[in-house]
């Protein structure tokens, strides 16, 4: 009970005294952790080649950090885990059959430039990962777009190639999709769980889903973004996607197909890029929605996830801006 | 039940350190240290010397200005000196000092058992005499409250028995403890008010307490009991008239502007017995909790006492403790001196270990999460004052209604960076005129 001791160790700071248990690398983390039963089926579908990718992917994106970080004499920061999400991230949107020196140029371009040299987690304008896997698309455009078919038997080296869902719909149709896949129901189903080709980590919706509950149970990410991006998606696709006219188009094939599910529920919901407000995120979302579905019918590539929430990255900052928060009794003060 | 609509957190509680513990009456120490300010507004003027002899109660500090309060002395003895000591809130305040010469000798009041017969005016008279102010831990000067500009029109009365901040138990305990007084209280309020309209607030936490206050209030048609979802801020003065009365001040405003009285607890107890007895306010009920002190207890202790006596009454401080708090861990500041009083406004004395704390030494850049935004009860982006305080763009920051934030501290317990969000915000408001 020694009082007049004690008084030399006080800390004084200023409220508040306490904190919620919440840090940087806890959510970093937890989301990296969400992540892995959509790794578990890139494994399962395309073999031992995803996870090599994957790991490509984290390893490079940690380096690039540590790289960046040194040479620009600032604090190292690999330990908060963004680095790790952000390779994650790109690993899991890569196909399965790059080449080695993909990963690792997109990681660097991912963490190194689209994130360190804007300043650092927190000050980067637009999704690091996409940002590397839009390098990479567009500089290595075919092997970027040159898919392994699915086989459920892990150990198995595939070397057959095939189109995507989203590809086969642009260029062939809807016939030749359920020609491929056999009926309505199969093609739903075998979307569903995954079993298509794709980006290692885009094709089962069913892991993605799973780990976006957790995240959304863990309140880490809220449904406005996804809800209203999947909504709007659906509904253009409803309206638009038909070849036999208006309201005739297959929201389902177009809401579990491609990168739509990562997208909205990892790749809008990115804290940094995405606006900080409820109606902003609505609209940022449909936004997203809006962009995505002109690219898949309108444009040269049969995907449009990616490169919708990079356009969207841009509003965000004016988004913020003009979607303010409504200030306690302000409606009143106005009279 | 009731609660306010934006924003809000949920810390842990912690109530049941020190909320079964019945107030205890703290012994009167060797030497009180008054200070002359202990309330928003203009300081005392001392009317004693240094040398002279005082009773418990007898006036010592005369008010200068409107918005300002008397200070009594608390207890009998010798002044030593009148000098500058550290108030809560860490400034140095000049101090009656009084030496206790044990007679524990009162000033004499006169007891009024008939005061509810008595003018509104005798008894605001008897409410400014007696030196009340808030003792939620703002300490405004109540007798300004209940001296509204003529052009507003007060038509509810509200007794804050919230007591949201985590860790304090006092206002709970004086609920349990004398409701009946509680309830007196807010009957002359309303009186000196002329209204006929009283509320009492009480969080669901505290289901014992808004027992005692609906047995204390079975009579009386004119007084509401609401219970009030547990939720940080819900003891601020504008989410409580949120939550009860479904008003919202308007930003910029006070509770006046739109009809509402909001009190205390404890200042209702205290103008009880002003009203009743002419007692001036002399002593209060300080939580002493924590998990850094041996045994938690609720101390009436008088105005005066330092902060190292009531940790002794409590068995001291634990070897872990490295943070005491005067006031609840959202809002209340930590003290460097344990010689530090209690004043009108410590509604508790909070000592923490080092793993309950969060410095904020070092922080992070903010990732834009959001969680701000959520829990803000104001309805500000936190986040964009923080910053924009960072860069030193505090004009920016006024633009994101920088002076609407009251500081309760919500945002920065969610932050994730641990950014000091709060203390940015008020580095911007010492830099640009509101």
């Amino acid at each position: 009970m020694e009082l007049q001791g004690q008084k030399q160790g006080l800390i004084v700071s200023v409220s508040p005294h306490i904190g919620s248990e919440e840090t940087v690398p806890r959510i970093m983390w937890t989301v990296s952790i969400s992540l892995l039963p959509a790794l578990a089926m890139g494994a399962y579908y395309f073999g031992p080649k995803a996870l090599y990718v994957t790991a490509l992917c984290i390893v490079g994106s940690i380096l690039s950090e540590c790289f960046v970080q040194r040479v620009a004499g600032k604090e190292r920061t690999i330990a908060d885990g963004s680095a790790f999400l952000t390779g994650l991230l790109l690993g899991l949107n890569m196909p399965s059959t790059v080449p080695f020196y993909i990963p690792l140029v997109a990681s660097f371009v991912s963490v190194g430039i689209a994130k360190q040299l804007f300043g650092g987690l927190g000050y980067n304008i637009f999704n690091p990962a996409l940002i590397g896997r839009a390098f990479a698309l567009i500089t290595w455009t075919r092997a970027m777009t040159t898919w392994a078919v699915p086989e459920a038997a892990f150990m198995a080296v595939n070397a057959k190639t095939t189109a995507t869902p989203l590809g086969i719909l642009k260029e062939e149709g809807m016939g030749k999709l359920l020609e491929v896949f056999g009926d309505k129901l199969s093609l739903y189903k075998e979307l569903l769980i995954g079993h298509r080709a794709g980006s290692l980590g885009e094709t089962s919706m069913i892991a993605i889903l799973i780990g976006a509950a957790f995240l959304v149970y863990r309140r880490y990410i809220s449904l406005r973004i996804p809800l209203s991006f999947l909504a709007t998606v659906a509904v253009g696709a409803w309206i638009f996607g038909g070849k036999g006219g208006l309201f005739t188009g297959d929201p389902i094939v177009h809401l579990l197909s491609g990168g739509l599910m990562l997208g909205a529920f990892y790749m809008a919901t990115d804290y940094v890029t995405c606006p900080t407000v409820w109606r902003g995120q609505i609209l940022f979302g449909i936004g997203c929605g809006f962009l995505t579905i002109l690219i898949r019918l309108k444009a040269g590539y049969p995907e449009g996830v990616m490169f919708a929430i990079l356009i969207m990255n841009c509003f965000a900052p004016l988004i913020d801006r003009n979607c303010r928060t409504s200030v306690f009794g302000a409606k009143k003060a106005k009279k | 039940m009731s609660t306010f609509t934006l924003g809000g957190i949920h810390p842990p509680e912690h109530k049941e350190l020190a909320c079964g513990a019945a107030v205890e009456v703290c012994k009167p120490p060797q030497r009180a240290v008054v200070p002359l300010s202990q309330h928003i507004g203009a300081p005392c003027k001392s009317l004693v010397e240094v040398g002279q002899r005082v009773v418990a109660g007898q006036l010592i500090g005369n008010p200068e200005g409107f918005v300002s309060a008397p200070v009594h002395a608390s207890i009998a003895g010798k002044v030593t000196s009148i000098e500058a000591f550290p108030a809560p809130i860490g400034r140095m305040v000049p101090c009656i000092v009084i030496e206790n010469d044990k007679s524990d000798e009162w000033a004499v009041f006169e007891d009024d058992p008939s005061y509810m017969e008595q003018t509104a005016d005798v008894l605001k008279g008897r409410i400014k005499a007696a030196g009340i102010v808030g003792m939620g831990g703002a300490t405004f000067p109540t007798v300004v409250k209940l001296s509204p500009p003529k052009e507003k029109k007060i038509d509810a009365v509200i007794i804050n028995g919230a007591e949201c901040e985590p860790y304090l138990t006092a206002d709970h305990r004086v609920m349990l403890e004398s409701p009946k007084e509680v309830v007196e209280g807010l009957k002359i309020l309303m009186k000196v008010l002329g209204l006929n309209r009283g509320y009492i607030g009480v969080e669901e936490n505290k289901p014992d307490a808004i027992e005692k206050m609906k047995a204390a209030t079975s009579g009386d048609k004119d007084i509401e009991v609401y219970t009030l979802v547990t939720k940080y801020p819900q003891g601020a003065e504008k989410m409580l008239i949120k939550s009860i009365l479904n008003r919202e001040v308007p930003a910029g405003g006070l509770p006046m502007d739109v009809g509402v009285v909001v009190q205390n607890v404890g200042t209702a107890y205290a103008i009880y017995e002003a009203c009743r007895s002419g007692k001036p306010l002399v002593e209060r009920v300080v939580s002493v909790t924590g998990q850094g002190v041996v045994s938690p207890k609720n101390l009436k202790a008088r105005i005066g006492t330092p902060v190292s006596q009531l940790l002794e009454a409590c068995g001291g401080l634990k070897s872990g403790a490295v943070k005491v708090i005067s006031g609840g861990p959202m809002m209340g500041f930590a003290i460097y001196d344990l010689d530090t009083p209690v004043t009108k406004g410590t509604s508790g004395i909070v000592v923490m270990e080092d793993n309950q704390i969060v410095h904020r030494v070092k922080f992070n850049h903010c990732i834009r999460c959001g969680r701000c935004v959520e829990a803000c009860p104001m309805g500000l982006m936190p986040l964009m004052l923080s910053v924009y305080s960072e860069k030193g763009l505090y004009t920016d920051a006024k633009d994101y209604h920088l002076f609407d934030c009251f500081e309760c501290g919500s945002c920065t317990y969610v932050c994730p960076s641990k950014r000091p969000i709060v203390q940015q915000v008020r580095m911007a408001k010492t830099m640009v005129k509101p």
